[in-house]
C-alpha cells in the first residue's frame, strides 16, 4: 500500500473571467477518516472538492488515486474509486429510489446498463446500509429531505468507493437527520473507506471529523484534529468576532457558540 | 429497477401499438380502398388501382408520418434531459428557424425549383439552413470544457428570433401569391413524397437515432445534474456533444421533409414517462413508437376529415394534443 487513496498535490484554479482564485492547496484523505472541509462562504470549499474529484480540472498540480494520476484515467474508471457527491443534486424527472441507487452501478456495468447478480447485491446493501430499503419502491418527490439525502448516498455507495467526496450534504437537514446521516458515514469510515465532507456546520465538523481542513480566501490556512483547529484565535482570524468555544458535554470536542461579546466593548467608548 | 426482461415486455407492448396503427392507417384517406384488391394485387398480381394507391401513395406517406413523428419525440426526450428543462422541444434550437428560412427562400425564387436526385429545392434548401443553424449553434455554445447547455437555449431562442424575422422580410419582399405555398410549409404537411425520398432521408435519420438510443443510462445521470452524472463516471461533454448531433440530424431529417410539425416532440416524452417511467432505456425507444403513431393517426385525420382535401397535418397535433397535455399538467397537478 503505502499510497494514500487520495492525495491532492498543489492544485490551483481560476474561474474564467474571475478575479477569484485557488492558491496552490495540497491535502490527503486517508483511510477510514473523514476529513471534514470547513471555511467561510466563498473561501473555496466546494472547489477544492469539485477538483479533486476532477469535475474541474486543476490550473497546475497533480490529483493521485490510490497513487495513480487522475488525468490519465477514464470517467468510468475513477467513478469505480471515487465517488462524488454534489451540493444540489434533484431532477424533474421523477425517479425512484431503485432506480436512483441502480444508477450508482453506471460506472460498473457495461452497454445498456443492465444490472447482473452482483451489481443488484451491491445495489441491495446500499439500500440497507443507508436505511433506505423500506421505500425502494417510493419515487422521490414523495421523500422528505432526510430521506432523500439518504437516498444519493445510497447511490453513490453503490458505486463501491474508496474514496467518497460530500458537497455540504446535509445543509437542508433538521439536526435529527444530520446526525443520523453522518452516523452512516462514520460506519462506512470504519469499514475503510476514505470520506471528505465540505461542511458548513462547524459543530458537526467538529462532532464528526477525524480532521478538518481549513479555508479562507482560495487559501487552505490550517489543517489538523477539531481540538487543534477550533479555538477562538483561529476562529477569530477566519470568521472575525463573536464566537465563544465550548467544551461538548459528552465527547470532549470543542463546540462553537455564537456570542455578542463586542456589544461591551463598545458601551466603554461611547 | 429495469431489468432486461421488463424492458422488453414494455417496449414490446408500444411496438405492438405501433404495428397496430402501420397496419391499418393506409386503409383510410379520401379514396376508400378494397381490402380484396389490395391483397389480390400483392399475392396473385391482379393490377388494380386500390392498390396503387395502397402501395405507391398510401404506405410510403404513413411510413414518413411514422418516421417523422418517432424521431421528433425521441430528439424531445433527450433534450428534455440535456437541457434540464420539461419544455424543451426539438425546435427549441433554432433548426425549425433555419429550415424555415431555407425552405421560404425555395419558394419564393421559382427559378430554384429544380431537382437534385430525390431532392426538391425546398427541401434542399431547409436542410442546408437546419445544418447551418445546427453549426451555429454548436459555435455559439461551445467552451474550453464542453458545451454550455444555457447558452444553447439562448442561442437557440435567438436564432429562431432571427430566422422569423428574415423569413418576414422574404414574405414582405415576394408577390402575394407564393405566400400560400409558404404559409402551407409553415404548418407542416406530410403530402410529398413517395420511397425516394424516403429512403433518402435514412443516412441523417439513422444515425442521429442511434446517437440518442445509446444514450439511455447516461441520460437517466444527467437528470440529476451534470456534476451528478460526472460524478457517476459520465463523460458528460462527450454525451452533450453526441445528443446535440443526434437531435440536430433527427430534426433536420424531419423539418426538411415534413415542415416544422409542432408538439409531437413535446407532449409525446411526457406521456410515455407518465405511462411507462422515466428510465430513459425505455423512453427513447417507446417516445419513438408512441410519437410516430401519434403523427400517423394525427395524418389519417388530417387526410380524411376534410376529404377530397386535406388540411395541415401541424393543426391536428396542436388541437389534439394541446388538451391531452393539459390534461396531463392538470392530473400532475391534483396528485401533488
Amino acid at each position: 500500500m503505502g499510497h494514500n487513496p487520495l492525495s491532492v498535490e498543489s492544485v490551483t484554479y481560476q474561474y474564467a473571467a474571475s478575479e477569484w482564485r485557488l492558491f496552490p492547496s495540497s491535502f490527503a484523505v486517508m483511510r477510514g477518516e473523514i476529513l471534514g472541509i470547513i471555511g467561510p462562504n466563498g473561501s473555496g470549499k466546494s472547489t477544492l472538492l469539485k477538483l479533486a474529484a476532477r469535475i474541474l480540472s486543476p490550473g497546475a498540480g497533480t490529483i493521485l488515486l490510490d497513487g495513480r494520476d487522475l488525468t490519465g484515467m477514464g470517467r468510468r474508471e475513477i467513478a469505480r474509486h471515487l465517488a462524488y457527491l454534489p451540493q444540489n443534486a434533484e431532477s424533474h424527472l421523477d425517479y425512484t429510489v431503485e432506480e436512483v441507487v441502480a444508477m450508482g452501478r453506471f460506472a460498473h456495468a457495461r452497454g445498456m446498463g443492465f444490472l447482473g447478480p452482483d451489481d443488484i447485491d451491491v445495489v441491495t446493501r446500499s439500500l440497507f446500509q443507508t436505511e433506505t430499503e423500506g421505500f425502494r419502491q417510493r419515487s422521490l418527490s414523495r421523500l422528505s429531505g432526510g430521506e432523500r439525502q439518504r437516498v444519493f448516498l445510497a447511490s453513490v455507495i453503490a458505486q463501491e468507493p474508496k474514496v467518497l467526496l460530500l458537497d455540504e450534504p446535509t445543509s437542508a437537514l433538521d439536526i435529527h437527520h444530520q446526525v443520523r446521516f453522518f452516523n452512516l458515514l462514520t460506519d462506512l469510515v470504519a469499514e475503510g473507506m476514505a470520506v471528505a465532507v465540505v461542511m458548513h456546520d462547524l459543530n458537526l465538523a467538529s462532532l464528526f471529523s477525524d480532521r478538518l481542513l481549513l479555508l479562507k480566501q482560495g487559501k487552505i490556512v490550517h489543517q489538523g484534529s477539531p481540538e487543534e483547529i477550533l479555538n477562538k484565535q483561529i476562529l477569530q482570524e477566519i470568521y472575525g468576532d463573536g464566537v465563544e468555544i465550548v467544551e461538548h458535554p459528552a465527547t470532549g470536542r470543542p463546540v462553537v457558540l455564537p456570542t455578542t461579546a463586542p456589544v461591551q466593548h463598545k458601551k466603554g467608548t461611547s | 429497477m429495469l431489468t432486461p426482461r421488463k424492458c422488453a415486455f414494455v417496449l414490446a407492448g408500444y411496438a405492438l401499438l405501433s404495428c397496430a396503427v402501420l397496419l391499418t392507417a393506409p386503409f383510410f384517406g379520401s379514396e376508400p380502398l378494397a381490402f380484396d384488391n389490395v391483397v389480390g394485387a400483392l399475392f396473385s398480381h391482379r393490377p388494380h388501382v386500390d392498390a396503387d394507391i395502397f402501395f405507391y401513395h398510401r404506405i410510403p406517406r404513413v411510413l414518413l408520418a411514422f418516421l417523422v413523428g418517432g424521431s421528433l419525440a425521441v430528439a424531445g426526450s433527450a433534450l428534455q434531459v440535456v437541457l434540464r428543462n420539461p419544455l424543451a422541444e426539438p425546435f427549441i434550437l433554432g433548426i425549425a428557424g433555419g429550415g424555415a428560412v431555407g425552405a421560404v427562400i425555395a419558394i419564393s425564387v421559382p427559378g430554384l425549383l429544380i431537382r437534385l436526385g430525390p431532392f426538391s429545392s425546398v427541401q434542399l434548401l431547409s436542410l442546408f439552413g437546419c445544418i447551418l443553424c445546427i453549426c451555429g449553434i454548436y459555435r455559439l455554445a461551445s467552451r474550453p470544457v464542453g458545451i454550455s447547455m444555457t447558452s444553447i437555449l439562448l442561442a437557440g431562442v435567438t436564432i429562431n428570433i432571427l430566422c422569423g424575422a428574415a423569413i418576414l422580410l422574404v414574405r414582405y419582399l415576394v408577390s402575394p401569391h407564393l405566400l400560400v405555398a409558404m404559409d402551407r410549409w409553415m404548418m407542416g404537411g406530410l403530402d410529398v413524397v413517395g420511397y425516394r425520398e424516403l429512403s433518402a432521408l435514412l443516412p441523417l435519420l439513422l444515425p442521429g437515432l442511434a446517437f440518442l438510443f445509446i444514450q439511455g443510462p447516461a441520460l437517466n445521470l444527467l437528470a440529476f445534474g451534470e456534476d451528478m452524472a460526472t460524478g457517476h463516471g459520465v463523460n458528460v461533454a462527450s454525451v452533450q456533444k453526441q445528443i446535440l448531433a443526434g437531435t440536430g440530424l433527427a430534426t433536420a431529417a424531419a423539418v426538411s421533409l415534413a415542415g416544422p410539425i409542432g408538439f409531437v416532440g413535446l407532449i409525446i416524452p411526457h406521456a410515455v414517462r407518465r405511462l411507462s417511467g422515466v428510465d430513459h432505456r425505455v423512453v427513447l425507444p417507446a417516445s419513438f413508437c408512441l410519437g410516430g403513431a401519434f403523427l400517423t393517426v394525427c395524418d389519417l385525420v388530417a387526410r380524411t376529415v376534410v376529404a377530397p382535401t386535406e388540411m395541415p397535418v401541424g393543426i391536428i397535433t396542436a388541437i389534439i394534443g394541446g388538451p391531452i397535455f393539459l390534461r396531463i399538467l392538470l392530473k400532475r397537478g391534483n396528485r401533488r
